[in-house]
């Protein structure tokens, strides 16, 4: 890389803005402790995730112990400590999507994208596959969600067939003129 | 424009929510079910079409909207989600299903220009063949009672004045400007109304403790969070009705003296946290919430928040640690949240439909509600009915409806995993999600109410009726639904957060093919163990599965024990596949298609498996032209 500067330059940037973020966060919940879960849902909204550092940075500006905010942050099955892909599958295995059979689909996605119980997400970031308790749309069993788009009875078939649809669409992004992803960085440069 | 004001005393602007009953409308199904199969576009096309048509097209409801005018508009859930989108055409009484963008200009043509029905998009009763024009002949719709989920289906979720107009809002005028807190208890009590979340308890009495309570703040908590899988009634209410809430939340505060308001909805519900909170600031806009409602100078609010992905929440004391930020955990009761709850005041918590049916209660009187249903459990129940089951949606039907009915009748009969009618295909229902049980065949003629159910070792949860047929293994049921509680458990029982991990590693040992006689005995007194040593629901229920299935299907389980062996073949690890001697020509393809090099065999004689090496993937099978390959 010839523009390591700028690159430097872009990383504080963006520390920069992501506490500026995380403050308005706080700022308009009043900075309360008891609005910890609110202010974490806004947070993981922002960013995908929940960073280590900026945990431990509204814990500090919440003036409660640390351990609170983790406690709180793993206790829901909501927050992510870990960021997710890009494109987020998830299957339902509620209890009428499982007599349905909403495994096969689960593995068939898994198989497709080699991720697993313990890694979620593929190695390019591209996707995270998912289950969910109950999405509520039982009637349509079994149910997945693409990017919060619901398809319902879904087979392992249909739902492969979705996975390659958007990794062509990531391929066609990824060979479209190289100048528009390079335009941020100049004007990170700029600023 | 009319003030909301005007809206609500008016008489004879409410007589207008009559006459616009009368209007020719255009209603397109936008739950969640309907959305997810292109509802929109349905809707959007509609736009369009309409447009172009000459017709006169309303999408705002007004008071005096003209005669030739037609409207279209969205609704909440219809609740016939497996056949969306849904587009229902009033006064006409006609429900087109399966709509797709490319039928509209069929409908605006053919129905709303000419007055004649498009046949091909018309329910066929799967049973009888017969085509259902309305909801009248529709067997789904023709045997259900539908109070709250007929409005779910037919205002627009998204126009508090069309909610105003048919009377909305009047239930929580004359809780403010009539009746006086006691009065109301008194009604709801006389009502019989238990709550529809689970537990069942008096609604009413729940009420009383909570105002009788001497202090200056109290609350009153709506419990949207739904977390029960195959559950979705309340997901329902909030997205097709939410107005209903919140003017139950309104009447429930003033009956307890509180004037701040919650709404915790599940996170899993997007759409529902949408237009709750629209309709929250639907109803500050319009003066219904605030500083002074109906001119009584008292004060209301109410705030809506998102859940986080707990299931263990959807208990009082633990959503209550919830909205404070802290772990979802339950704590030990009493004191009952009623004398000390939210912030150490006294709060009530109810459920949605419960909230849901206080402003019919109001308004029709506690008589009207009492006249359905049984005495011990008055009025209606919806109910989420899901799995093997031909037409599968939300029905309602008053407590005391026989099972039968809803399976067979409303629901169309029992179907194999390709969907179509299985007539001897009924096996078991499971109520209640992981705190309920399962009904079987014997059940099938049992009223549903929380008493009759309650003795079957089931509850009525809170109202997911899953439909499994002979293809389900029951064993595998119960190990997912003790997977289920032992993952939601919060970890401050010992017995539930260790039970629950032990009994679903001996539903595994069964399931695998390792168990004994002794783990039955096992199963079954640890099973007791954490019933006993639990604090909350959660783990005083989560056995219940267990327990259930082992009484209903001791034979199933025992088949897996001793015989090894799962009569529906869905237990992988019990699996023996077998080469038929006689079928088999000895052609190959099975051993190119083995992974472990498990079969071998002489070319052109009968192949054998060696059970040492097979992982049951069954390759064998699939690659076999002549089905030579069995047990599997």
């Amino acid at each position: 890389m010839a523009s390591t500067p700028i690159a430097v330059d872009r990383a504080e940037n963006f520390e920069k803005a992501k506490f500026e973020k995380v403050c308005s966060i706080l700022n308009r919940h009043a900075r309360r402790p008891s609005g910890l879960i609110p202010i974490l849902q806004a947070i993981q909204h922002e960013y995908q995730y929940l960073p280590e550092e900026v945990l431990t940075y509204v814990a500090t500006s919440l003036d409660v112990p640390a351990a609170r905010v983790f406690g709180v942050a793993t206790f829901y099955a909501h927050f992510a400590l870990e960021p997710k892909g890009k494109h987020v599958i998830r299957i339902c295995d509620g209890t009428a999507c499982h007599v349905k059979q909403s495994l096969p689909v689960l593995n068939a996605l898994r198989e497709k994208l080699g991720t697993s119980e313990k890694n979620k997400t593929t190695p390019d970031m591209l996707f995270t596959v998912e289950t969910v308790a109950c999405l509520g749309a039982c009637g349509l069993a079994p149910v997945i969600v693409v990017d919060d788009q619901v398809y319902g009875q879904i087979t392992p078939a249909r739902a492969v067939a979705l996975v390659e649809e958007i990794e062509a669409q990531e391929r066609s992004i990824e060979t479209a003129p190289v100048i528009a992803a390079e335009q941020p960085s100049a004007e990170a440069a700029h600023a | 424009m009319h003030s909301a004001e005007t809206l609500l005393s008016d008489p004879t602007k409410a007589g207008a929510g009559s006459q616009l009953a009368q209007l020719r409308r255009v209603i397109i199904c936008a739950g969640t079910g309907c959305m997810a199969n292109g509802a929109m576009q349905v809707f959007e096309r509609f736009k369009s079409e309409m447009a172009g048509s000459g017709l006169r097209v309303i999408l705002e409801l007004r008071p005096e909207a003209a005669h030739d005018e037609v409207r279209l508009s969205k609704s909440g859930c219809q609740g016939f989600c497996q056949m969306g989108p849904l587009v229902s055409v009033v006064p006409d009484g006609i429900l087109y299903t399966k709509v797709r963008s490319e039928d509209v200009p069929d409908i605006v043509r053919q129905t709303l220009t000419d007055g004649q029905v498009v046949e091909r998009l018309l329910y066929k009763d799967p049973a009888t063949r017969k085509t259902c024009r309305g909801l009248e002949e529709n067997p789904f719709y023709a045997r259900q009672s539908r109070f709250v989920l007929h409005e779910c289906g037919f205002l627009d979720p998204e126009d508090i004045r069309e909610y105003m107009l048919h009377g909305g809002y009047g239930a929580a005028r004359k809780a403010f400007v009539e009746m006086s807190p006691e009065e109301i208890c008194k009604t709801i009590m006389e009502s019989g109304l238990r709550g529809r979340g689970g537990g069942g308890f008096p609604t009413g009495r729940k009420w009383e403790a909570a105002r009788t309570q001497n202090s200056a703040k109290k609350y009153v908590i709506c419990n949207g969070d739904e977390g029960d899988p195959g559950a979705f009634m309340n997901r329902s209410v909030m997205e097709g009705n939410p107005h209903s809430v919140i003017e139950g939340l309104m009447i429930a505060a003033r009956a307890i003296g509180a004037n701040e308001t919650l709404v915790y909805v599940r996170a899993e519900y997007p759409l529902a946290v949408a237009r709750m909170r629209r309709a929250v600031e639907d109803a500050e806009r319009e003066g219904i919430l605030g500083k002074d409602v109906f001119g009584t100078g008292l004060s209301m609010k109410c705030e809506v928040m998102e859940g986080a992905g707990a299931f263990v929440c959807g208990e009082e004391t633990a959503m209550i640690a919830s909205i404070e930020g802290q772990r979802g955990m339950p704590r030990p009761k009493p004191p009952f949240p009623a004398q000390s709850g939210l912030w150490g005041k006294p709060t009530i918590i109810n459920n949605v439909e419960t909230l849901a049916h206080v402003c019919r209660i109001l308004n029709e009187g506690p008589e009207v509600f009492r006249s359905i249903g049984t005495k011990e459990s008055p009025g209606t129940k919806t109910f989420a009915l899901t799995g093997h089951v031909a037409n599968t949606g939300l029905v309602e039907v008053p407590f005391g409806t026989p099972l039968r009915e809803i399976v067979l009748n409303i629901g169309g009969g029992v179907t194999d995993d390709a969907g179509k009618i299985w007539k001897t295909g009924f096996k078991a229902v499971q109520i209640g999600g992981p705190s309920g049980g399962c009904l079987t065949e014997e059940h099938l003629d049992l009223g549903l109410a929380y008493e009759s159910l309650r003795s079957a070792g089931a509850m009525v949860g809170s109202g997911g009726l899953v439909v499994m047929n002979q293809g389900t293994c029951m064993v595998s049921i119960a190990r997912f639904f003790m997977e289920f509680t032992q993952r939601e458990s919060c970890g401050k029982c010992v017995l539930c957060r260790e039970g629950t991990k032990q009994l679903l590693a001996l539903l595994d040992d069964v399931i695998e093919g390792r168990a004994d006689q002794n783990t039955l005995d096992l199963l079954e007194k640890l099973a007791r163990a954490v019933q006993v040593g639990s604090l909350c629901g959660l783990g005083k229920t989560a056995p219940n599965p267990v327990l259930s299935t082992m009484r209903y299907f001791r034979q199933e389980y025992e088949e897996h024990v001793f015989e090894k062996r799962c009569r529906t073949g869905r237990c992988k690890a019990l699996l023996r596949p077998e080469i038929n001697q006689e079928k088999c020509k000895g052609c190959g393809l099975c051993v190119k298609a083995c992974p472990t090099q498990a079969i071998t065999g002489e070319k052109k004689q009968p192949h054998h498996i060696n059970p040492e090496l097979c992982i049951k993937c069954g390759a064998c099978a699939t690659a076999c032209k002549i089905h030579a390959v069995e047990g599997i």
